[in-house]
């Protein structure tokens, strides 16, 4: 995960700040299908901002009626202040990048990057210069004369991105970037992403069902489910506070325990839960009304594996290793609770030594601290 | 642009086209939807130039042939009646004469040339099958780079012209034909077999036309068979032939329903072939058609013959079109 | 594959070409017959060309051809213009009134009996002249006509599969870098069918240089075709001149038709090893 580099940059938290990208109250049906069911959203400028969700989820039909290519059955958008709801695609400031590039096989890269350029009735020495910049900053220059079934597939993703980014729009739409690149090619490219819109400083918006992806890229993430926008946050928030059920489990790996609220106080509550001997401590307080159903989130890498029974009475579990998944950088344990359930521990392998390390059917201890659950009612 | 408050055009009620709009904002994801709007003129345009042509010189004449199987027929020019004439100057009166019908049903001619026509296509286009499958398959199962060359060998004949191909079966078949004297050359026989103006030489007819009808559509649908499929029967214990059986053939079925269809629906109406090769005691329904228009010059029951002909062919037609949807929206 | 199955395919597959060549070279072959009778090989006098010199000397059938010739040409590029307009509709203009009516006409001349059509055709211009005094008289404008309204069914059908088989990302990309949907067409979608519309054109040629019964219906005094004419000299059985003929339009067929697979050949090679060659520089 990158911190933003430019911190002050978190136009979000000042409720009065102007949103470049304002989407309002937008659902989207086709028959009786509701893809979007009245999201709203706002993107400031110069932000990466991510729709994460897997696929089903309404993130792409928001994308396309931001480039439009659908029409909103209802609601409204609006971007640096217009509204954009009618307007066809062709005559909005927006771009964007498609999944599978969609370049035009029978022109050149120069061709291609050149062609939204011809559109907008630029002079031909004007055209020449901004298609060769653009192809500088990707690092294409040199396959300019190329014709697309001659690039191999980064190479083609490269020459897309300078096509939708030449016309300098006010949003670049992008849908799955790095879906189709292997795994090397994948955070190379990730980082270049990064430092172009930076570069540029042009708005993205990003459709993708990694979450990695959305970690890496994003200044914010938006998590979609079923056509609604379930939280809204930095990759931060959205990881070590999520505001539900879902969003907890579909980004990163957690363990989900449920439990009922036994001990409430302002700076503090105990949770029993079924799978755990002892409760469940959690240093902050609750608004949940007394013997609600709650449920707990941990997540792998919170939870410390040892030999020795710890001395807290809270947030502690006995268990056995069932499984181990040697990462290289780290491992993932399974541990089975005597109750049947299993729980993901991850630790880093900061021991080259192997007789540190631990191995199936050893019998460990599991312990937290106070901060680490995440504790919701939704 | 409608301004904060304002209904956004999907809400705007009022509107003329709103019926319309609803439509097809309901019916399924319309492409281009929202801007269709501002260029309904010009795609109305380009939907018009086909449409209007298609309807003006395909749909009209066959209601024109409907209008006419129903009129009397006439020594004049046109020589038929017209359907209806000013009884008074109020009342016109519509004659429907059904005699052409009648006729049709009750002459033997007829009512046999349709059976006959029928059973004809149908033959063919089994023999027609029997030999074009396997020349398909193993065109499909050919090495790739053989594979343009055997579809180029089979395609062809069929860029020359149909006529001359059926003509070249006469100089074959004929009495004095190559065939004949071959046979006789080697002493297989002493006497021409008569293959010309039989059954026989109609559906050889039939079957060297319309080889290529049948052989692509099969070999398009075989091409895409996963070969892993039957390598997986085969690692599963059953023989070649069975899983040749079991998989292969019924994954080809909708390449045998198309061939099929592009060879019978045509062939029922045949005229060339027939009247090239074919019996004279017996006629196809396309000959009945022709003869009755020149030769008879009674246009109206041989627009009664091709209602009734259409009639027969409506059911393999929509099933063809059917397919052929089928096929064109699965390839996206 | 057990050895009896490699053995049956091929020679089926042997004996389906021999059906279909043998017939056409016994055409060829007996082009060469010094006898009238064709299929009898008058050894004594042949080979011999005196028929190919015969044909370039019938006025009729050189008229018939020439005319032929004139109407295909003119049919193709109608046909070829009406068909990709047709195709374009149905496979990128989603759904309008009217469209499944519109896909049913496409697609049902490439099945209906040309008799029906040819007869439908025919009635509808005499009540046209009836009624308007246009068309007057049946020829060259009725023929060419007909041919139009059947051939651009294949067309629609070739350029309606291309189309389908096209990734329509790329018309939306173009669309969201600015262009209007006329200049989609024309920058875009149509440079990447034109060699579907080519083929269209050239099967619309050849459906309309060998159609008969159509013609037959819808043709006017003056206006033979040279399947008319050909038809009418088979009907009274073989004739030395129109195996001559046929010669030569099976050689013209031929020659065109291994040229263009080859120069087809040829290119998709150069783009396989290109994208190779690009695979691997990644």
């Amino acid at each position: 995960m990158t911190e933003r580099r430019k911190e002050a940059l978190e136009p979000w938290r000042d409720p009065n700040a102007p949103s470049y990208v304002a989407i309002e109250n937008v659902s989207k049906r086709f028959g009786d299908f509701i893809a979007v069911n009245n999201v709203s959203l706002k993107i400031y400028q110069g932000e990466i901002f991510c729709l994460l969700g897997g696929s089903g989820c309404g993130k792409t039909t928001l994308l396309r009626m931001l480039a439009g290519f659908e029409s909103p059955t209802y609601g409204r958008i609006l971007i640096d202040g217009q509204d954009m709801t009618d307007i066809p695609p062709y005559e909005r400031p927006v771009n964007m990048m498609f999944q599978s590039y969609a370049l035009f096989p029978h022109m050149s890269v120069e061709g291609n990057v050149a062609f939204g350029l011809e559109q907008e009735k630029v002079s031909k020495s004007q055209i020449k210069e901004r298609v060769g910049q653009i192809l500088d900053i990707v690092k294409m220059s040199t396959f300019a004369k190329r014709k697309p079934h001659q690039l191999s597939g980064g190479q083609r993703q490269r020459v897309a991105l300078a096509r939708s980014l030449v016309k300098r729009p006010k949003l670049l739409l992008l849908d799955e970037p790095l879906g189709a690149l292997d795994r090397k090619l994948r955070e190379h490219t990730q980082f270049e992403l990064i430092n172009i819109q930076e570069q540029l400083g042009v708005t993205f918006v990003v459709v993708t069902h990694d979450q990695e992806e959305a970690m890496t890229l994003a200044s914010r993430i938006g998590v979609m489910n079923r056509g609604e926008i379930v939280q809204i946050g930095t990759p931060h928030q959205i990881y070590e506070f999520p505001s539900s059920r879902f969003v907890a489990d579909f980004v990163g790996s957690v363990n989900l325990f449920d439990g009922r609220l036994i001990e409430d106080e302002p700076d503090h509550v105990r949770i029993k839960c079924e799978d755990f001997d002892a409760p469940v401590y959690v240093d902050h307080g609750l608004s949940a009304p007394p013997n609600s159903l709650l449920w707990v989130a941990v997540r792998p890498e919170k939870i410390a594996l040892q030999r020795e029974k710890p001395e807290s009475s809270d947030n502690v579990a006995r268990g056995v290793i069932k499984e181990i998944a040697y990462m290289g950088d780290l491992s993932i344990y399974v541990v089975k609770l005597p109750s049947g359930r299993e729980v993901r521990v991850t630790q880093a392998n900061s021991a080259r030594k192997s007789e540190e390390r631990f191995t199936w059917d050893d019998e460990v201890w599991l312990h937290w601290d106070g901060s680490s659950p995440v504790v919701g009612t939704g | 642009m409608s301004k904060p408050g304002q209904l956004g055009v999907s809400e705007r009620i009022g509107d003329r086209w709103d019926p319309f709009w609803t439509f097809m904002y309901r019916f399924g994801p319309l492409r281009w939807s929202s801007y269709v709007r501002e260029y309904w003129g010009g795609r109305r345009l380009v939907i018009a130039v086909p449409f209007v042509w298609l309807t003006l010189f395909f749909l009209i004449p066959f209601v024109i042939v409907l209008k006419i199987s129903f009129s009397e027929v006439q020594l004049a020019i046109p020589p038929y009646a017209p359907l209806y004439e000013w009884v008074s100057a109020q009342v016109v009166a519509i004659k429907l004469n059904m005699a052409n019908f009648h006729f049709l049903f009750t002459d033997d001619l007829y009512i046999s040339s349709y059976l006959y026509s029928v059973k004809v296509a149908a033959i063919s286009t089994f023999l027609c099958l029997l030999l074009g499958y396997p020349m398909a398959y193993a065109i499909a199962r050919a090495p790739r780079n053989l594979r343009n060359v055997y579809l180029m060998l089979i395609i062809l004949p069929f860029w020359t012209s149909f006529l001359l191909r059926v003509y070249a079966w006469i100089g074959l078949l004929k009495n004095n034909g190559v065939i004949n004297n071959v046979l006789m050359a080697l002493g297989i026989i002493d006497e021409p077999i008569t293959m010309m103006q039989t059954d026989f030489a109609v559906y050889i007819g039939i079957v060297y036309s319309y080889l290529p009808f049948m052989i692509l559509p099969l070999y398009t649908n075989l091409e895409k068979h996963d070969l892993t499929l039957l390598e997986a029967a085969q690692d599963l214990g059953s023989r070649p032939w069975k899983a040749f059986l079991r998989i292969t053939l019924p994954l080809s079925v909708p390449g045998i329903v198309a061939g099929s269809l592009l060879v019978f629906i045509p062939a029922v109406g045949e005229y060339v072939i027939p009247s090239l090769l074919g019996r004279t005691d017996q006629l196809m329904i396309g000959r009945v058609l022709s003869d009755e228009f020149f030769s008879n010059r009674d246009w109206p029951v041989a627009s009664a013959v091709a209602i009734l002909m259409l009639i027969l062919l409506i059911v393999p037609i929509t099933i063809f079109q059917h397919f052929q949807n089928r096929e064109l929206r699965a390839a996206k | 594959m057990s050895a009896r199955r490699s053995f049956l395919l091929p020679t089926l597959l042997a004996f389906g070409f021999a059906f279909l060549y043998v017939p056409i070279l016994s055409m060829i072959v007996f082009s060469f017959n010094n006898s009238r009778l064709v299929t009898v090989w008058d050894s004594a006098n042949s080979p011999t060309v005196k028929w190919y010199v015969l044909l370039f000397e019938n006025r009729q059938i050189l008229d018939a051809a020439w005319l032929s010739i004139k109407i295909a040409c003119v049919n193709a590029t109608g046909a070829a213009i009406l068909g990709t307009l047709a195709g374009l509709v149905l496979s990128r203009f989603g759904r309008f009134r009217g469209r499944t009516l519109l896909a049913a006409l496409t697609t049902a001349p490439l099945v209906m009996p040309e008799v029906i059509i040819g007869l439908s055709l025919l009635l509808l211009f005499v009540a046209l002249e009836q009624a308007v005094g246009w068309p007057a008289g049946r020829g060259v404008t009725t023929i060419t006509i007909a041919h139009i309204t059947f051939s651009m069914s294949y067309v629609a059908v070739i350029v309606q599969s291309r189309l389908s088989s096209f990734d329509d990302s790329l018309e939306e990309a173009a669309m969201d870098l600015g262009a209007r949907p006329a200049k989609v067409f024309g920058r875009i979608t149509l440079p990447l069918v034109f060699p579907a519309i080519m083929s269209g054109w050239l099967l619309a040629f050849t459906l309309s240089w060998d159609d008969l019964v159509i013609s037959q219906f819808v043709a006017g005094p003056g206006s033979t075709t040279l399947p008319m004419v050909i038809f009418s000299k088979v009907r009274l059985g073989v004739s030395p001149d129109v195996n001559a003929l046929a010669t030569i339009m099976v050689l013209v067929v031929a020659i065109g038709v291994v040229l263009s697979a080859l120069i087809m050949q040829r290119q998709e090679r150069r783009r396989q090893r290109e994208v190779q060659m690009a695979a691997a520089g990644d």
